[in-house]
Protein backbone atom coordinates (compact mmCIF):
# COMPACT_ATOMS: atom_id res chain seq x y z
CA UNK A 1 0.00 0.00 0.00
CA UNK A 2 3.01 2.37 1.23
CA UNK A 3 6.54 2.13 -0.57
CA UNK A 4 9.33 4.43 0.89
CA UNK A 5 12.24 4.29 -1.49
CA UNK A 6 15.57 5.68 -0.03
CA UNK A 7 14.10 9.31 1.53
CA UNK A 8 16.04 11.83 2.66
CA UNK A 9 15.72 15.21 4.22
CA UNK A 10 18.46 17.70 5.81
CA UNK A 11 17.19 20.85 7.02
CA UNK A 12 19.56 23.82 6.86
CA UNK A 13 21.98 22.00 4.29
CA UNK A 14 25.69 23.65 3.91
CA UNK A 15 25.07 25.64 7.64
CA UNK A 16 26.14 25.10 10.97
CA UNK A 17 22.67 23.75 11.93
CA UNK A 18 22.42 21.17 9.40
CA UNK A 19 20.72 18.33 10.36
CA UNK A 20 20.08 15.12 8.71
CA UNK A 21 16.27 14.07 9.77
CA UNK A 22 15.64 11.83 7.90
CA UNK A 23 18.54 9.47 5.88
CA UNK A 24 17.84 7.05 3.18
CA UNK A 25 14.88 5.63 4.63
CA UNK A 26 13.15 3.12 2.99
CA UNK A 27 10.05 0.85 4.09
CA UNK A 28 6.93 -0.93 2.88
CA UNK A 29 3.54 -1.23 4.44
CA UNK A 30 1.29 -4.04 2.94
CA UNK A 31 -2.40 -2.97 3.16
CA UNK A 32 -4.12 -3.69 6.74
CA UNK A 33 -1.13 -2.87 8.00
CA UNK A 34 -0.82 -0.99 11.30
CA UNK A 35 2.90 0.04 12.38
CA UNK A 36 3.84 1.82 15.67
CA UNK A 37 6.82 4.04 15.81
CA UNK A 38 9.05 4.65 18.69
CA UNK A 39 11.87 6.95 18.67
CA UNK A 40 13.47 9.71 21.35
CA UNK A 41 12.67 13.11 20.36
CA UNK A 42 14.46 14.47 17.22
CA UNK A 43 14.76 10.82 15.87
CA UNK A 44 12.70 12.11 12.89
CA UNK A 45 9.21 10.82 13.43
CA UNK A 46 7.87 13.73 12.63
CA UNK A 47 9.25 14.41 10.09
CA UNK A 48 9.30 11.27 8.37
CA UNK A 49 5.07 11.82 8.66
CA UNK A 50 5.78 15.23 7.01
CA UNK A 51 7.42 13.32 3.96
CA UNK A 52 4.55 10.86 3.57
CA UNK A 53 2.00 13.58 3.63
CA UNK A 54 3.66 15.83 1.78
CA UNK A 55 3.89 18.86 4.69
CA UNK A 56 7.92 18.88 4.11
CA UNK A 57 9.40 18.30 0.61
CA UNK A 58 11.53 15.92 0.29
CA UNK A 59 15.40 16.11 -0.83
CA UNK A 60 15.82 12.78 -2.55
CA UNK A 61 13.89 9.25 -2.79
CA UNK A 62 10.15 8.42 -4.33
CA UNK A 63 7.09 7.93 -2.14
CA UNK A 64 4.19 5.14 -3.58
CA UNK A 65 0.97 5.39 -2.09
CA UNK A 66 -1.40 1.94 -3.79
CA UNK A 67 1.06 1.98 -6.42
CA UNK A 68 0.62 6.25 -7.36
CA UNK A 69 4.17 8.21 -7.09
CA UNK A 70 2.86 10.82 -4.96
CA UNK A 71 6.21 12.36 -4.22
CA UNK A 72 5.50 15.72 -5.96
CA UNK A 73 2.01 15.68 -5.20
CA UNK A 74 0.70 18.84 -3.07
CA UNK A 75 0.02 18.49 0.47
CA UNK A 76 -3.77 19.54 -0.20
CA UNK A 77 -4.12 16.35 -2.84
CA UNK A 78 -2.40 13.65 -1.19
CA UNK A 79 -4.84 14.41 1.83
CA UNK A 80 -7.75 13.18 0.33
CA UNK A 81 -5.90 10.11 0.70
CA UNK A 82 -3.96 10.45 3.89
CA UNK A 83 -6.23 10.55 7.33
CA UNK A 84 -3.78 12.34 9.82
CA UNK A 85 -3.93 13.26 13.37
CA UNK A 86 -2.12 15.51 15.80
CA UNK A 87 -1.18 16.15 19.10
CA UNK A 88 -3.13 18.90 19.50
CA UNK A 89 -6.73 18.17 20.07
CA UNK A 90 -7.59 21.68 18.94
CA UNK A 91 -5.69 20.99 15.42
CA UNK A 92 -8.34 18.92 13.71
CA UNK A 93 -11.43 20.38 13.81
CA UNK A 94 -13.13 24.07 13.29
CA UNK A 95 -14.50 25.12 16.44
CA UNK A 96 -17.24 27.31 14.93
CA UNK A 97 -18.59 24.93 13.08
CA UNK A 98 -21.20 22.04 14.20
CA UNK A 99 -20.49 18.78 14.99
CA UNK A 100 -22.48 17.61 12.55
CA UNK A 101 -20.93 20.28 9.86
CA UNK A 102 -17.41 19.29 10.80
CA UNK A 103 -18.63 15.55 9.22
CA UNK A 104 -20.07 17.05 6.48
CA UNK A 105 -16.34 18.57 5.31
CA UNK A 106 -14.65 15.68 6.26
CA UNK A 107 -17.30 13.45 4.88
CA UNK A 108 -17.68 15.22 1.06
CA UNK A 109 -14.00 16.27 0.53
CA UNK A 110 -12.75 12.68 1.10
CA UNK A 111 -15.70 10.59 -1.16
CA UNK A 112 -15.70 10.47 -4.50
CA UNK A 113 -17.80 13.66 -5.11
CA UNK A 114 -16.38 16.09 -7.85
CA UNK A 115 -19.17 18.60 -7.76
CA UNK A 116 -18.13 21.98 -5.09
CA UNK A 117 -21.71 22.19 -4.69
CA UNK A 118 -22.44 18.34 -3.24
CA UNK A 119 -24.10 19.02 0.18
CA UNK A 120 -24.56 15.63 3.09
CA UNK A 121 -28.35 14.04 1.84
CA UNK A 122 -30.16 13.19 5.31
CA UNK A 123 -29.36 9.78 4.98
CA UNK A 124 -25.59 10.50 5.41
CA UNK A 125 -26.72 12.28 8.07
CA UNK A 126 -28.33 9.52 10.23
CA UNK A 127 -25.22 7.49 9.10
CA UNK A 128 -22.66 10.08 11.09
CA UNK A 129 -25.18 9.96 13.78
CA UNK A 130 -24.83 6.69 14.02
CA UNK A 131 -20.96 6.31 13.58
CA UNK A 132 -20.83 9.34 16.31
CA UNK A 133 -23.03 6.95 18.66
CA UNK A 134 -20.61 4.50 18.50
CA UNK A 135 -17.69 6.22 20.15
CA UNK A 136 -19.73 6.07 22.78
CA UNK A 137 -19.48 9.72 24.02
CA UNK A 138 -23.15 10.43 23.85
CA UNK A 139 -21.74 13.24 20.71
CA UNK A 140 -24.79 12.01 18.19
CA UNK A 141 -27.15 14.01 20.72
CA UNK A 142 -24.99 17.36 19.80
CA UNK A 143 -24.77 17.22 16.51
CA UNK A 144 -25.70 20.95 15.99
CA UNK A 145 -23.45 22.14 18.90
CA UNK A 146 -19.84 23.79 17.98
CA UNK A 147 -17.17 21.88 18.51
CA UNK A 148 -15.56 24.57 20.45
CA UNK A 149 -17.94 23.51 23.33
CA UNK A 150 -16.60 19.52 23.15
CA UNK A 151 -13.46 18.77 25.54
CA UNK A 152 -10.11 17.64 24.15
CA UNK A 153 -10.84 13.97 24.52
CA UNK A 154 -14.37 14.20 22.81
CA UNK A 155 -12.77 16.74 20.44
CA UNK A 156 -9.74 14.23 19.25
CA UNK A 157 -12.46 11.77 19.16
CA UNK A 158 -14.24 13.71 16.52
CA UNK A 159 -11.11 14.16 14.64
CA UNK A 160 -10.77 10.24 14.58
CA UNK A 161 -14.15 9.85 12.92
CA UNK A 162 -13.59 12.69 10.60
CA UNK A 163 -10.25 11.00 9.38
CA UNK A 164 -11.94 7.83 8.87
CA UNK A 165 -15.49 8.56 7.75
CA UNK A 166 -14.64 7.91 4.21
CA UNK A 167 -12.09 5.11 4.74
CA UNK A 168 -8.71 6.42 3.45
CA UNK A 169 -5.83 4.67 2.18
CA UNK A 170 -3.14 5.65 5.07
CA UNK A 171 -3.79 6.75 8.36
CA UNK A 172 -1.69 9.18 10.34
CA UNK A 173 -1.02 8.89 14.14
CA UNK A 174 1.20 11.18 15.51
CA UNK A 175 0.97 11.27 19.46
CA UNK A 176 -2.86 11.98 18.92
CA UNK A 177 -3.68 10.44 22.63
CA UNK A 178 -0.34 12.54 24.48
CA UNK A 179 -2.12 15.58 25.08
CA UNK A 180 -5.26 13.40 26.90
CA UNK A 181 -5.33 12.53 30.37
CA UNK A 182 -4.63 8.53 30.43
CA UNK A 183 -8.58 7.99 31.18
CA UNK A 184 -9.42 9.73 27.74
CA UNK A 185 -6.05 8.65 26.37
CA UNK A 186 -7.01 4.96 26.46
CA UNK A 187 -10.57 5.25 25.23
CA UNK A 188 -9.14 7.29 22.60
CA UNK A 189 -6.17 4.45 21.95
CA UNK A 190 -9.44 1.43 22.41
CA UNK A 191 -11.26 3.68 19.84
CA UNK A 192 -8.59 3.82 17.07
CA UNK A 193 -7.58 0.11 17.58
CA UNK A 194 -11.24 -0.54 16.69
CA UNK A 195 -11.98 1.60 13.58
CA UNK A 196 -8.54 0.81 12.25
CA UNK A 197 -9.06 -3.44 12.83
CA UNK A 198 -13.02 -2.85 11.30
CA UNK A 199 -12.12 -0.53 8.38
CA UNK A 200 -8.82 -2.11 7.76
CA UNK A 201 -7.01 0.51 7.39
CA UNK A 202 -3.28 0.99 6.71
CA UNK A 203 -1.76 2.83 9.77
CA UNK A 204 1.20 4.01 11.76
CA UNK A 205 1.71 5.78 15.09
CA UNK A 206 3.99 7.26 16.59
CA UNK A 207 4.24 7.33 20.07
CA UNK A 208 5.60 7.79 23.21
CA UNK A 209 4.51 5.46 25.16
CA UNK A 210 5.61 1.42 24.81
CA UNK A 211 3.17 0.26 25.92
CA UNK A 212 0.48 1.31 23.45
CA UNK A 213 3.52 0.92 20.97
CA UNK A 214 3.56 -3.19 21.49
CA UNK A 215 -0.28 -3.80 21.96
CA UNK A 216 -1.26 -1.93 19.19
CA UNK A 217 -0.84 -3.00 15.69
CA UNK A 218 0.73 -5.73 14.14
CA UNK A 219 4.70 -4.45 13.61
CA UNK A 220 6.48 -1.66 15.64
CA UNK A 221 8.77 0.22 14.36
CA UNK A 222 12.11 2.00 16.10
CA UNK A 223 13.36 5.33 15.07
CA UNK A 224 16.89 6.76 15.87
CA UNK A 225 18.93 9.62 13.81
CA UNK A 226 16.51 9.78 10.92
CA UNK A 227 17.28 5.69 10.52
CA UNK A 228 14.77 2.89 11.17
CA UNK A 229 16.45 0.88 13.61
CA UNK A 230 14.83 -1.67 14.34
CA UNK A 231 11.92 -3.82 12.96
CA UNK A 232 9.63 -6.18 14.73
CA UNK A 233 6.95 -7.95 13.80
CA UNK A 234 5.14 -11.57 13.41
CA UNK A 235 5.98 -14.22 16.09
CA UNK A 236 9.11 -12.24 17.39
CA UNK A 237 7.18 -9.07 18.62
CA UNK A 238 4.38 -11.54 20.09
CA UNK A 239 7.15 -12.68 22.63
CA UNK A 240 8.13 -9.28 23.11
CA UNK A 241 7.36 -7.92 26.78
CA UNK A 242 7.34 -4.47 27.74
CA UNK A 243 10.35 -4.67 29.66
CA UNK A 244 12.31 -6.59 26.62
CA UNK A 245 11.47 -3.75 24.11
CA UNK A 246 12.13 -1.17 26.11
CA UNK A 247 15.85 -2.96 26.34
CA UNK A 248 15.81 -3.23 23.03
CA UNK A 249 14.95 0.52 22.31
CA UNK A 250 18.04 1.34 24.85
CA UNK A 251 20.36 -0.98 23.19
CA UNK A 252 19.18 1.20 19.73
CA UNK A 253 18.56 4.34 20.65
CA UNK A 254 21.46 6.43 22.60
CA UNK A 255 19.30 8.61 24.24
CA UNK A 256 15.75 7.37 26.66
CA UNK A 257 12.35 6.85 25.53
CA UNK A 258 10.78 9.90 27.37
CA UNK A 259 13.12 11.83 29.43
CA UNK A 260 11.53 12.80 32.24
CA UNK A 261 9.66 9.63 32.76
CA UNK A 262 13.08 7.81 32.44
CA UNK A 263 14.26 10.27 34.49
CA UNK A 264 11.35 9.68 37.19
CA UNK A 265 11.74 5.92 36.99
CA UNK A 266 15.79 5.43 37.41
CA UNK A 267 15.99 8.21 39.93
CA UNK B 1 -42.89 60.61 14.53
CA UNK B 2 -41.59 58.35 11.21
CA UNK B 3 -43.97 58.89 8.02
CA UNK B 4 -44.52 55.89 5.71
CA UNK B 5 -42.46 57.27 3.01
CA UNK B 6 -39.54 57.26 5.63
CA UNK B 7 -40.35 54.24 7.02
CA UNK B 8 -40.19 52.44 2.99
CA UNK B 9 -37.26 54.23 2.12
CA UNK B 10 -35.32 53.29 5.42
CA UNK B 11 -36.76 49.41 4.25
CA UNK B 12 -36.06 49.72 0.60
CA UNK B 13 -32.47 51.14 1.44
CA UNK B 14 -31.81 48.70 4.19
CA UNK B 15 -32.37 45.63 1.93
CA UNK B 16 -29.80 47.50 -0.76
CA UNK B 17 -27.20 47.86 1.91
CA UNK B 18 -27.98 44.37 3.75
CA UNK B 19 -25.96 42.86 0.70
CA UNK B 20 -22.85 44.70 1.79
CA UNK B 21 -23.45 43.38 5.20
CA UNK B 22 -24.09 39.78 3.65
CA UNK B 23 -20.52 40.36 1.43
CA UNK B 24 -18.67 41.25 4.54
CA UNK B 25 -20.42 38.00 6.66
CA UNK B 26 -18.86 36.05 3.97
CA UNK B 27 -15.33 38.24 4.15
CA UNK B 28 -15.71 39.44 7.95
CA UNK B 29 -16.51 36.64 10.14
CA UNK B 30 -17.05 33.60 7.78
CA UNK B 31 -13.23 33.91 6.32
CA UNK B 32 -11.84 36.24 8.86
CA UNK B 33 -10.37 38.55 6.51
CA UNK B 34 -11.33 42.42 6.97
CA UNK B 35 -12.02 42.93 3.34
CA UNK B 36 -10.48 46.77 2.81
CA UNK B 37 -12.03 46.28 -0.77
CA UNK B 38 -15.50 47.25 0.03
CA UNK B 39 -15.54 50.86 -0.68
CA UNK B 40 -14.03 50.59 -4.25
CA UNK B 41 -15.77 47.58 -5.29
CA UNK B 42 -19.09 49.10 -3.82
CA UNK B 43 -18.53 52.44 -5.84
CA UNK B 44 -16.92 50.28 -8.68
CA UNK B 45 -20.58 48.75 -8.73
CA UNK B 46 -22.20 51.37 -9.31
CA UNK B 47 -20.20 52.92 -11.47
CA UNK B 48 -20.54 49.72 -14.13
CA UNK B 49 -24.36 49.28 -12.96
CA UNK B 50 -24.64 53.38 -14.17
CA UNK B 51 -22.87 53.34 -17.20
CA UNK B 52 -24.69 50.34 -18.80
CA UNK B 53 -27.82 51.80 -17.82
CA UNK B 54 -27.13 54.70 -19.23
CA UNK B 55 -26.11 52.81 -22.23
CA UNK B 56 -29.67 51.12 -22.21
CA UNK B 57 -28.81 48.11 -20.31
CA UNK B 58 -30.19 48.13 -16.82
CA UNK B 59 -30.07 44.70 -16.46
CA UNK B 60 -27.32 44.02 -17.83
CA UNK B 61 -24.88 46.43 -16.21
CA UNK B 62 -26.50 44.90 -12.58
CA UNK B 63 -24.77 41.31 -13.68
CA UNK B 64 -21.54 42.89 -15.46
CA UNK B 65 -21.44 45.14 -11.93
CA UNK B 66 -20.74 41.93 -10.44
CA UNK B 67 -18.34 40.46 -12.40
CA UNK B 68 -16.43 43.51 -11.88
CA UNK B 69 -16.57 43.14 -8.39
CA UNK B 70 -15.38 39.38 -8.75
CA UNK B 71 -12.63 40.60 -9.90
CA UNK B 72 -11.86 43.28 -7.41
CA UNK B 73 -11.75 40.49 -4.94
CA UNK B 74 -9.92 38.12 -7.08
CA UNK B 75 -6.94 40.68 -6.91
CA UNK B 76 -7.05 41.31 -3.83
CA UNK B 77 -6.97 37.05 -3.22
CA UNK B 78 -4.17 37.16 -5.73
CA UNK B 79 -2.36 39.82 -3.40
CA UNK B 80 -2.85 37.80 -0.84
CA UNK B 81 -2.44 34.04 -1.56
CA UNK B 82 0.40 34.17 -4.31
CA UNK B 83 1.93 37.40 -3.47
CA UNK B 84 2.19 36.73 0.42
CA UNK B 85 0.61 40.59 0.98
CA UNK B 86 -1.11 40.90 3.89
CA UNK B 87 -4.92 40.73 4.00
CA UNK B 88 -5.62 44.09 5.12
CA UNK B 89 -3.23 46.10 3.16
CA UNK B 90 -4.17 43.74 0.15
CA UNK B 91 -7.71 45.26 0.16
CA UNK B 92 -6.20 48.87 0.73
CA UNK B 93 -3.49 48.44 -2.24
CA UNK B 94 -7.17 46.75 -4.53
CA UNK B 95 -9.19 50.07 -2.95
CA UNK B 96 -6.50 52.52 -3.91
CA UNK B 97 -5.88 51.63 -7.41
CA UNK B 98 -9.97 51.04 -7.74
CA UNK B 99 -10.16 54.54 -6.98
CA UNK B 100 -9.11 55.46 -10.54
CA UNK B 101 -10.67 52.32 -12.17
CA UNK B 102 -14.16 53.65 -11.38
CA UNK B 103 -13.49 56.98 -12.73
CA UNK B 104 -12.35 55.47 -15.35
CA UNK B 105 -15.18 53.53 -16.04
CA UNK B 106 -17.79 56.98 -15.19
CA UNK B 107 -15.48 58.23 -18.44
CA UNK B 108 -12.86 60.21 -15.86
CA UNK B 109 -15.92 62.39 -14.47
CA UNK B 110 -16.77 61.88 -10.89
CA UNK B 111 -20.66 61.90 -11.34
CA UNK B 112 -23.14 60.01 -13.53
CA UNK B 113 -26.64 61.15 -13.85
CA UNK B 114 -29.51 59.00 -14.64
CA UNK B 115 -32.85 60.74 -14.22
CA UNK B 116 -34.23 59.70 -17.67
CA UNK B 117 -32.74 56.21 -17.67
CA UNK B 118 -34.46 53.57 -17.50
CA UNK B 119 -33.53 51.48 -14.39
CA UNK B 120 -34.47 47.80 -13.18
CA UNK B 121 -36.66 49.92 -10.78
CA UNK B 122 -38.55 51.85 -13.67
CA UNK B 123 -38.78 48.50 -15.89
CA UNK B 124 -40.54 46.47 -13.01
CA UNK B 125 -42.63 50.03 -12.12
CA UNK B 126 -43.70 49.50 -15.83
CA UNK B 127 -44.49 45.65 -15.39
CA UNK B 128 -46.41 46.09 -11.39
CA UNK B 129 -48.31 49.39 -12.17
CA UNK B 130 -47.43 52.98 -11.56
CA UNK B 131 -48.62 52.61 -7.51
CA UNK B 132 -47.23 49.25 -6.95
CA UNK B 133 -44.45 49.14 -3.86
CA UNK B 134 -41.76 48.11 -6.95
CA UNK B 135 -38.57 49.53 -5.06
CA UNK B 136 -39.68 47.65 -1.62
CA UNK B 137 -40.30 44.87 -4.14
CA UNK B 138 -37.04 44.31 -5.90
CA UNK B 139 -35.17 45.20 -3.41
CA UNK B 140 -36.61 42.99 -0.87
CA UNK B 141 -36.48 40.34 -3.23
CA UNK B 142 -32.26 40.95 -4.06
CA UNK B 143 -31.61 40.66 -0.32
CA UNK B 144 -33.65 37.66 0.33
CA UNK B 145 -32.33 36.07 -2.77
CA UNK B 146 -28.72 36.48 -2.28
CA UNK B 147 -29.34 35.84 1.48
CA UNK B 148 -31.17 32.10 0.70
CA UNK B 149 -27.94 31.63 -1.76
CA UNK B 150 -25.05 32.59 0.80
CA UNK B 151 -27.15 30.47 3.05
CA UNK B 152 -27.37 27.18 0.70
CA UNK B 153 -23.90 28.04 -0.39
CA UNK B 154 -21.85 28.04 3.23
CA UNK B 155 -23.39 24.12 3.30
CA UNK B 156 -22.16 22.96 -0.18
CA UNK B 157 -18.82 21.30 -0.25
CA UNK B 158 -17.30 24.29 -0.91
CA UNK B 159 -19.09 26.74 1.31
CA UNK B 160 -18.07 24.09 4.39
CA UNK B 161 -14.53 24.30 2.74
CA UNK B 162 -14.37 28.02 2.78
CA UNK B 163 -15.83 28.05 6.15
CA UNK B 164 -12.92 25.87 8.05
CA UNK B 165 -10.46 28.05 6.80
CA UNK B 166 -11.41 31.21 8.22
CA UNK B 167 -12.06 28.96 11.47
CA UNK B 168 -9.35 26.68 11.24
CA UNK B 169 -6.49 27.31 9.48
CA UNK B 170 -4.13 24.96 11.13
CA UNK B 171 -6.66 21.60 10.33
CA UNK B 172 -7.20 23.26 6.56
CA UNK B 173 -4.13 23.00 5.67
CA UNK B 174 -3.73 18.70 7.12
CA UNK B 175 -6.72 18.50 4.77
CA UNK B 176 -7.70 18.28 1.52
CA UNK B 177 -8.61 22.12 0.92
CA UNK B 178 -6.35 24.29 -1.16
CA UNK B 179 -6.46 27.66 1.23
CA UNK B 180 -5.22 29.48 -1.78
CA UNK B 181 -8.43 28.91 -3.71
CA UNK B 182 -10.78 28.74 -0.81
CA UNK B 183 -9.77 32.43 0.33
CA UNK B 184 -10.33 33.64 -3.72
CA UNK B 185 -13.85 31.87 -3.79
CA UNK B 186 -14.31 33.32 -0.63
CA UNK B 187 -12.90 37.21 -1.69
CA UNK B 188 -14.68 36.61 -5.62
CA UNK B 189 -18.21 36.10 -3.61
CA UNK B 190 -17.97 38.65 -1.43
CA UNK B 191 -16.90 41.54 -4.03
CA UNK B 192 -19.71 40.58 -6.41
CA UNK B 193 -21.86 40.90 -3.83
CA UNK B 194 -20.55 44.03 -2.41
CA UNK B 195 -20.49 45.62 -6.26
CA UNK B 196 -24.26 43.88 -6.70
CA UNK B 197 -25.36 46.21 -3.86
CA UNK B 198 -23.67 49.19 -5.37
CA UNK B 199 -25.06 48.99 -8.77
CA UNK B 200 -29.00 48.40 -7.58
CA UNK B 201 -28.58 51.38 -5.25
CA UNK B 202 -27.47 53.71 -8.49
CA UNK B 203 -30.25 52.50 -10.66
CA UNK B 204 -32.30 53.17 -7.16
CA UNK B 205 -31.29 56.55 -6.76
CA UNK B 206 -30.76 57.34 -10.26
CA UNK B 207 -27.12 58.69 -9.89
CA UNK B 208 -23.50 57.31 -9.10
CA UNK B 209 -20.81 59.41 -7.46
CA UNK B 210 -17.19 58.37 -6.87
CA UNK B 211 -17.32 58.93 -3.16
CA UNK B 212 -20.13 56.69 -3.01
CA UNK B 213 -18.67 53.69 -1.76
CA UNK B 214 -16.45 55.46 0.71
CA UNK B 215 -17.15 54.22 4.63
CA UNK B 216 -19.14 51.21 3.35
CA UNK B 217 -16.55 48.80 5.09
CA UNK B 218 -18.11 50.64 8.31
CA UNK B 219 -21.54 50.98 7.16
CA UNK B 220 -21.48 47.28 6.75
CA UNK B 221 -19.81 45.90 9.59
CA UNK B 222 -22.34 48.27 12.01
CA UNK B 223 -24.96 46.37 10.36
CA UNK B 224 -23.51 43.10 10.87
CA UNK B 225 -22.90 43.60 14.47
CA UNK B 226 -26.61 45.23 14.76
CA UNK B 227 -27.67 42.25 13.44
CA UNK B 228 -25.71 39.84 15.49
CA UNK B 229 -26.34 41.69 18.92
CA UNK B 230 -29.90 41.08 18.26
CA UNK B 231 -30.14 37.22 16.62
CA UNK B 232 -27.69 36.30 18.77
CA UNK B 233 -25.62 32.79 18.51
CA UNK B 234 -27.12 30.66 15.85
CA UNK B 235 -26.88 28.49 12.88
CA UNK B 236 -25.69 30.06 9.50
CA UNK B 237 -28.75 31.25 7.99
CA UNK B 238 -29.75 32.82 11.43
CA UNK B 239 -26.66 34.72 11.24
CA UNK B 240 -27.20 35.99 7.69
CA UNK B 241 -30.88 36.52 7.82
CA UNK B 242 -29.73 38.86 11.15
CA UNK B 243 -27.15 40.38 8.63
CA UNK B 244 -30.38 41.59 6.26
CA UNK B 245 -32.32 42.83 9.49
CA UNK B 246 -29.09 44.52 11.43
CA UNK B 247 -28.78 46.47 7.59
CA UNK B 248 -32.68 47.66 8.06
CA UNK B 249 -32.24 48.37 11.52
CA UNK B 250 -29.00 50.58 10.69
CA UNK B 251 -31.00 52.60 8.20
CA UNK B 252 -33.90 53.24 10.32
CA UNK B 253 -31.39 54.77 13.23
CA UNK B 254 -30.53 57.07 10.55
CA UNK B 255 -33.56 57.74 9.30
CA UNK B 256 -34.25 58.79 12.97
CA UNK B 257 -31.04 60.72 13.16
CA UNK B 258 -32.02 62.57 9.73
CA UNK B 259 -35.43 63.24 11.79
CA UNK B 260 -33.89 64.59 14.49
CA UNK B 261 -32.37 67.27 11.76
CA UNK B 262 -28.95 66.41 12.40
CA UNK B 263 -26.62 67.39 9.55
CA UNK B 264 -26.22 64.42 7.16
CA UNK B 265 -22.16 64.75 7.50
CA UNK B 266 -22.31 63.39 10.90
CA UNK B 267 -23.49 59.95 9.79
CA UNK B 268 -20.00 58.59 9.21
CA UNK B 269 -19.15 59.67 12.70
CA UNK B 270 -22.25 58.24 14.13
CA UNK B 271 -21.28 55.11 12.24
CA UNK B 272 -17.69 54.92 13.36
CA UNK B 273 -19.14 55.61 16.75
CA UNK B 274 -21.68 52.87 16.59
CA UNK B 275 -19.23 50.21 14.72
CA UNK B 276 -16.13 50.94 17.82
CA UNK B 277 -19.30 50.30 20.45
CA UNK B 278 -20.56 47.23 18.68
CA UNK B 279 -17.11 45.57 18.43
CA UNK B 280 -16.09 46.19 21.81
CA UNK B 281 -19.06 45.40 23.64
CA UNK B 282 -18.27 41.42 24.17
CA UNK B 283 -14.86 42.83 25.33
CA UNK B 284 -16.25 45.35 28.11
CA UNK B 285 -18.94 42.70 29.11
CA UNK B 286 -16.18 40.15 29.76
CA UNK B 287 -14.63 42.43 31.84
CA UNK B 288 -17.11 44.32 33.75
CA UNK B 289 -18.42 40.80 34.52
CA UNK B 290 -14.77 39.85 36.24
CA UNK B 291 -15.02 43.14 37.40
CA UNK B 292 -18.15 42.65 39.53
CA UNK B 293 -17.31 39.02 40.61
CA UNK B 294 -13.84 40.72 42.12
CA UNK B 295 -15.56 43.20 44.11
CA UNK B 296 -17.98 40.64 45.52
CA UNK B 297 -15.46 38.43 46.75
CA UNK B 298 -13.50 41.05 48.03
CA UNK B 299 -16.18 42.36 49.92
CA UNK B 300 -17.19 39.16 51.12
CA UNK B 301 -13.97 38.51 52.91
CA UNK B 302 -14.53 42.01 54.14
CA UNK B 303 -10.96 43.38 52.50
CA UNK B 304 -10.18 46.34 50.50
CA UNK B 305 -7.03 45.56 49.38
CA UNK B 306 -6.32 45.49 45.59
CA UNK B 307 -10.10 46.31 44.69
Amino acid sequence: MLKLSHISKTFNPGTVNEKSALSDISLSLETGEFVTIIGSNGAGKSTLFGAISGSLPTDSGRILLDGTDITRLPEYKRSKYIGRMFQDPLKGTAPHMTIEENLALAYLRASGRTSPFSMVSRAERERFREQLSQLGLGLESRMKQPVGLLSGGQRQALTLLMATVVTPKLLLLDEHTAALDPATAEKVLALTGDIVQKEHITCMMITHNIESALTLGNRTIIMSGGKIVFSLSGKEREGMTLESLMELFRQYTSKNLDSDKMLLREM
Amino acid sequence: MLSMTVVTGALELGCIYALVALALFLSFRILNIADMTTDGSFTLGCAVSAVMAVAGHPLLGIFLAMAAGSLAGFITAALQTRLGVPSILAGIITNTGLYTVNLAVMGFSSNVNMLKTTTVFSVLQSLLGKDSPYKLVLSFFTAAAVCALVVWFLNTRLGLSIRATGDNPDMVRASSINTGFTVTVGLCAANAITALSGAVLAQYQKTADINLGTGMVIIGLASLIIGETIFGRGGIALKAVGAVVGSVIYRFIIAVALRMNLPSECLKLISAVIVALAISMPYLQKKMRFCQKRRAACSGEGETAQC
